[in-house]
């Protein structure tokens, strides 16, 4: 798909999600529907939909090992091999998809290669959507914990340290009309910019624009619609906070209500985010749990010290020398051709021989 | 299912984190918390701003007067919703009528999470049970 066509098909989209819940509550006052309904059933959706793909994935059957690594594989003593990269074992492994998990060390290999000064390639350096991958990722976990704030009562201690961590900055009234906190917390820049970057990246990279598709921009656009309306909420167009966790509260321990005096903004926002929760098993963010599941990643390379037998191999019907001479020895014998296993009662002698085969 | 019980195992994990909220929750009615206004501030009705901006608004207001009174000496506030002045100060204005800190501030603040540090600096009032 033409790229002009993807990015106007997925902002028209996340501008119609937008538009859904401020049509639907700030004219039809649907306030159960966008505060309880759909909120419950994306979360439904989300962990049913998670489950199902993860069992799907398990089912799958992996026939054989794929070293696609990066290191010397175990093999004779005197030879180095990679523990980590290159894994003989469940510890590696381990390792391994700590280092992948948490710090994208496939990403961190990225290099760019170019052909420079004529026919000469060259890998140079290209760590930038690595490092504004983590940024992404870690910025959205820090908002994800942050905003149990408003799902948990009392408020768990790690939630008010990393909050104390996040808004370590205060910035004050000034910089913007109508600003109104002086707190900030810079996991939502960070979020935003990050989401920024992945954005111009896939527009202006003519190789990358050439492989985005619809589902790759739409995301990108729904999780920048989700962290505008945050900031927007928590920084300018403010809304009642404590009505608001009262809401969550109702929803996470199943009482919900629906408070008087919460904006529409926030079902905007709230309606964002359950459509993140209905597309996310459905798309390429069930990455969450497929990073867990990578085959190349969670699997040690011991492809020569074990054998590995391919589960969905057809049990062929063998006919094995030993059972075509028990078939056929008489005949065999008749015809004057060697048998490994000469007939019982003729000969004694050979009986010894066959018996130390045996 | 191949590697069955590690997948499981990992999927129950992944799972009670992700749902950490619901168990941490659950049993409990956490009702909001209920703003008790003092009988001055009963008997003056109406604060010095329309309620519901002083629910979302009061955080840049006081930041605003700090700033003001800090760096201008500007220290009176014309309302915009009575037109009355009144002395911009937290300890004399603001807790001559909302003196129960306790009940009045901290009960929707702790509630939300959030540490105002507007007692880095100034001392609460004192209140008598």
């Amino acid at each position: 798909m033409n790229f002009v066509v993807s990015i106007v098909f997925s902002g028209a989209v996340v501008t119609l999600l937008v538009l859904i819940p401020w049509v639907g509550v700030g004219a039809f006052d649907l306030r159960v529907l966008f505060g309880i309904v759909i909120p419950y059933a994306a979360v439904i959706t989300f962990f049913a939909g998670l489950v199902a793909k993860v069992i799907g994935w398990g089912r799958s059957p992996v026939p054989f090992r794929i070293p696609t690594t990066a290191g010397q594989q175990w093999s004779l003593p005197w030879i180095k091999a990679n523990r980590v990269d290159n894994p003989k074992g469940n510890g590696g492994v381990v390792l391994r998809m700590i280092f992948e998990v948490l710090l994208f060390r496939s990403l961190f290999r990225n290099t760019r290669m170019e052909f420079r000064n004529g026919p000469r390639i060259t890998y140079e350096f290209e760590k930038w959507l690595w490092l504004f991958g983590l940024l992404f990722h870690y910025a959205f976990l820090v908002i994800i914990i942050r905003h149990l704030r408003f799902f948990t009562e009392p408020i768990p201690f790690f939630v008010k340290l990393l909050e104390n961590l996040d808004g370590f900055m205060q910035i004050g009234i000034a910089p913007l009309t109508g600003y109104q906190l002086p707190g900030l917390f810079l996991s939502g820049m960070v979020l935003l910019a990050a989401v920024g970057f992945l954005f111009l990246r896939r527009l202006l990279s003519a190789q990358i624009r050439h492989i985005s598709l619809p589902g790759d921009y739409f995301p990108l656009f729904l999780i920048g619609a989700i962290g505008f309306t945050g900031i927007l909420m928590r920084y300018l167009l403010k809304v009642d906070i404590v009505a608001v966790k009262e809401l969550t509260m109702g929803l996470v321990s199943f009482h919900p209500t629906i408070p008087g005096g919460v904006g529409v903004l926030f079902y905007i926002h709230l309606f964002l985010v359950s459509v993140l929760f209905f597309y996310f098993p459905f798309s390429k963010l069930v990455h969450l749990g497929g990073v867990f599941l990578s085959p190349t990643r969670n699997l040690a390379n011991n492809s020569r010290a074990v054998r590995h037998v391919n589960p969905w191999s057809y049990p062929v019907k063998t006919h094995t020398y030993d059972e075509y001479e028990e078939e056929f020895r008489d005949k065999m014998v008749e015809a004057g051709l060697p048998v490994e296993k000469a007939p019982e009662p003729e000969e004694e002698a050979s009986e010894e021989e066959t018996g130390e085969k045996e | 299912m191949y590697d069955g019980g590690k997948i499981i195992t990992g999927l129950v994990i992944g799972l009670a984190l992700l749902l950490f909220p619901f168990f941490y929750t659950a049993g409990k009615a956490a009702r909001a918390p209920e703003r008790e206004l003092t009988a001055k501030a009963k008997e003056a009705e109406k604060c010095i701003e329309a309620t519901a901006f002083m629910k979302t608004g009061h955080m840049k207001l006081l930041d605003e007067w700090r700033d003001e009174v800090v760096r201008d000496a500007d220290r009176y506030y014309t309302s915009n919703l009575t037109g009355e002045v009144h002395y911009k100060s937290i300890q004399v204005t603001c807790m001559e009528c909302h003196s129960n800190k306790t009940k009045f501030c901290d009960r929707c603040h702790t509630y939300a999470g959030v540490d105002p540090f507007c007692w880095d600096c100034h001392i609460a009032p004192k209140e008598s049970e």
